[in-house]
């Protein structure tokens, strides 16, 4: 067990100097770009899972809590300008409040109820931010990134670097959740909620949890999001994008394990972004549209329940 | 009244309209084997799930090992020693029935201790049940029959004081009905309370010492099996005369 951790620490570690050491030798900036959303789809989509996978309720209202942390981030930055990591913090405690909120309320709902509720909130939240002017309301407004980032040659690339971080980072907390006796008392919780309860279960605080972790976890996605798009609107933050993202991605990849969300964001993500320049950006919803049907239908344990399946039948093949 | 492991003091549970309880009593005493009977509907796994938390009561109280449990929730009840069988299994799905039952045994038996060590007391539960073959099967595999046994081993794992089995040995045949009838009384034997709610006459009749009868939801009798099977008024609720 204690091996298993120290080896992930160490991947964890490689990966996010593995990430910077990029920065120094590469000069690409729509690469940048475009790995900067697939990264922070990595994020959303470990986030809902550890909700939506691990415990078994469907969020769609990711917009809601990624939208959050970037207008979180954006009336700090009208306010007074803040460092990076302070949006990133504050972002994640807004959108962790609100999870947790969202959680007290909602909660005693099942099933879908829970979803409806998230969805709702998603508009109302978005209503809201539309008629807050402050924040530019519903025109928007511009966001003017800092000049120059130490260590870095320009912002975008800062901006990929703290994305893969957070990524790496997300990914390790789902993997420490999922490992962890929380972990199994969630998967109690998705698999039989009474059951869970009357075997000890304490379902309200596991429940509530996940919500907050979730939800904080897109709030920190969301807080560098006016800097990447400099001008940022309620349609673009709140956009449907997020939502169906999140879902699909975990459901093509597998809900179970942390790999799932990790391995279905970076192949939709990829796919996305390749389409958006060879096709066009209204392709995206069709194609994360088109893989959710056909995993849902032929494939329900996502690519890595698909990957296992395979493997056991060569393994009995061999046997 | 102290010597009582639980005490259900005028439990009362409406669904809407309906009256499923009303104003029940139940002594169940520490250490005893005790049987709760009724005719199909009468009220009996409504009880359970109030005991256990699964529903809150509209009105009555239950005390538990001396403590007011009425509003406190069901993990809760269960730490403090209530462990209860679906009649209706509820396996966890995603898990083997091993791991099903490590769950009651991390959060409940073992507050905190986690993990591997945890499959060796599992791993003796099955034993004991004659399910140690299905320890790595997922529970999708699983027969109704075995689904039931898992319910009954998955409540064990609790380590529970009262333990409350809800029709665990339906469709079981006559020598499993024996084999788990002799290991409930072997953990009796070792201070666990029981609370049987079963069809099986046969079962339910010799295993207890004393026995409540609910029909439509109310107490009806109560008394030794011998005393219950002369009870005119037993006889009427099954007979429906
Ligand atoms: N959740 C529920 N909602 C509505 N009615 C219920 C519910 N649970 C039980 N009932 C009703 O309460 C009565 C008692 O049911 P139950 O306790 O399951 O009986 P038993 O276990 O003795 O067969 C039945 O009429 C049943 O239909
Ligand atoms: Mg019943």
């Amino acid at each position: 067990m204690n091996k298993e951790r120290k080896i992930f620490l160490i991947v964890a570690a490689v990966l996010i100097v593995g990430s910077f050491l990029i920065t120094t030798h590469m000069e690409n900036r729509f690469y940048y770009k475009a790995a900067y959303v697939v990264l922070q789809y990595v994020v959303l989509a470990t986030a809902w899972n550890i909700l939506g996978g691990y415990t078994g309720y469907v969020n769609f209202g990711t917009a809601a809590f990624f939208a959050m942390g970037a207008y979180t981030a954006v009336a700090l930055i009208k306010t007074w300008k803040p460092p990076l990591y302070v949006l990133l913090v504050t972002g994640g405690l807004v959108s962790g409040l609100l999870g947790l909120g969202i959680g007290y309320l909602t909660l005693r709902l099942r099933g879908v109820f829970f979803s409806i509720a998230t969805l709702a909130l998603a508009v109302v939240l978005q209503m809201i931010v539309s008629n807050w002017d402050y924040v530019g309301g519903g025109a928007g407004t511009a966001v003017l990134k800092p000049r120059s980032v130490p260590m870095f040659s320009n912002y975008d690339e800062f901006l990929f670097f703290v994305m893969a971080a957070l990524a790496v980072v997300s990914v390790a907390i789902a993997w420490l959740i999922e490992k962890s006796w929380i972990g199994r008392g969630m998967a109690a919780i998705r698999d039989n909620e009474e059951a869970a309860e009357c075997m000890g279960v304490p379902i309200l605080k596991l429940k509530l949890f996940a919500t907050t972790v979730s939800g904080a976890l897109m709030g920190i996605a969301g807080a560098p999001f006016s800097y990447f798009v400099v001008y940022i609107e309620p349609t673009s933050a709140f956009h449907l994008d997020y939502a169906v993202n999140s879902l699909a991605m975990p459901m093509i990849g597998g809900t179970t394990t942390w790999l799932g969300p990790l391995v279905g964001a970076v192949l939709v993500g990829t796919a996305q972004q390749i389409a958006t320049v060879t096709l066009s950006s209204e392709m995206n919803l069709l194609i994360v549209g088109s893989l959710l049907v056909g995993f849902v239908v032929f494939a329900p344990d996502g690519l890595v329940g698909l990957f296992g399946k395979v493997r056991a039948r060569f393994a009995g093949k061999e046997a | 009244m102290s010597e009582n492991l639980l005490d259900v003091h005028g439990v009362t549970k409406r669904f809407g309209g309906f009256s499923a309880l009303t104003r029940v009593d139940l002594h169940v005493k520490e250490h005893e084997r005790f049987g709760l009977i009724g005719p199909n509907g009468s009220g009996k796994t409504t009880m359970i799930n109030c005991i256990s938390g699964a529903l809150a009561n509209d009105e009555g109280k239950i005390v538990f090992a001396g403590r007011d449990i009425t509003k406190i929730p069901a993990y809760q009840r269960t730490r403090l020693g209530v462990a209860r069988s679906f009649q209706i299994p509820k396996p966890f799905v995603s898990m083997t029935v091993l791991e099903n039952l490590c769950i009651p045994l991390e959060y409940a038996a073992h507050q905190h201790s986690h993990g591997m060590e945890l499959r060796g007391e599992a791993m003796e539960i099955l034993e004991l049940m004659s399910m140690a073959d299905k320890a790595d099967v997922r529970t999708s595999g699983l027969t109704q029959i075995e689904l039931r046994k898992l319910e009954l081993a998955r409540a064990m794992a609790a380590k529970p004081k009262l333990l409350i089995s809800d029709e665990a040995m339906a469709g079981l045949s006559n020598a499993e009905v024996d084999d788990i009838l002799e290991i409930l009384v072997r953990l009796n034997e070792e201070g666990l309370t029981v609370i049987m709610i079963e069809h099986i006459m046969r079962a339910v009749m010799s295993f207890s010492e004393r026995i409540v009868v609910l029909d439509a939801g109310e107490k009806i009798a109560e008394g030794t099996p011998d005393e219950i099977v002369n009870n005119k008024d037993v006889e009427r609720a099954y007979l429906g005369a």
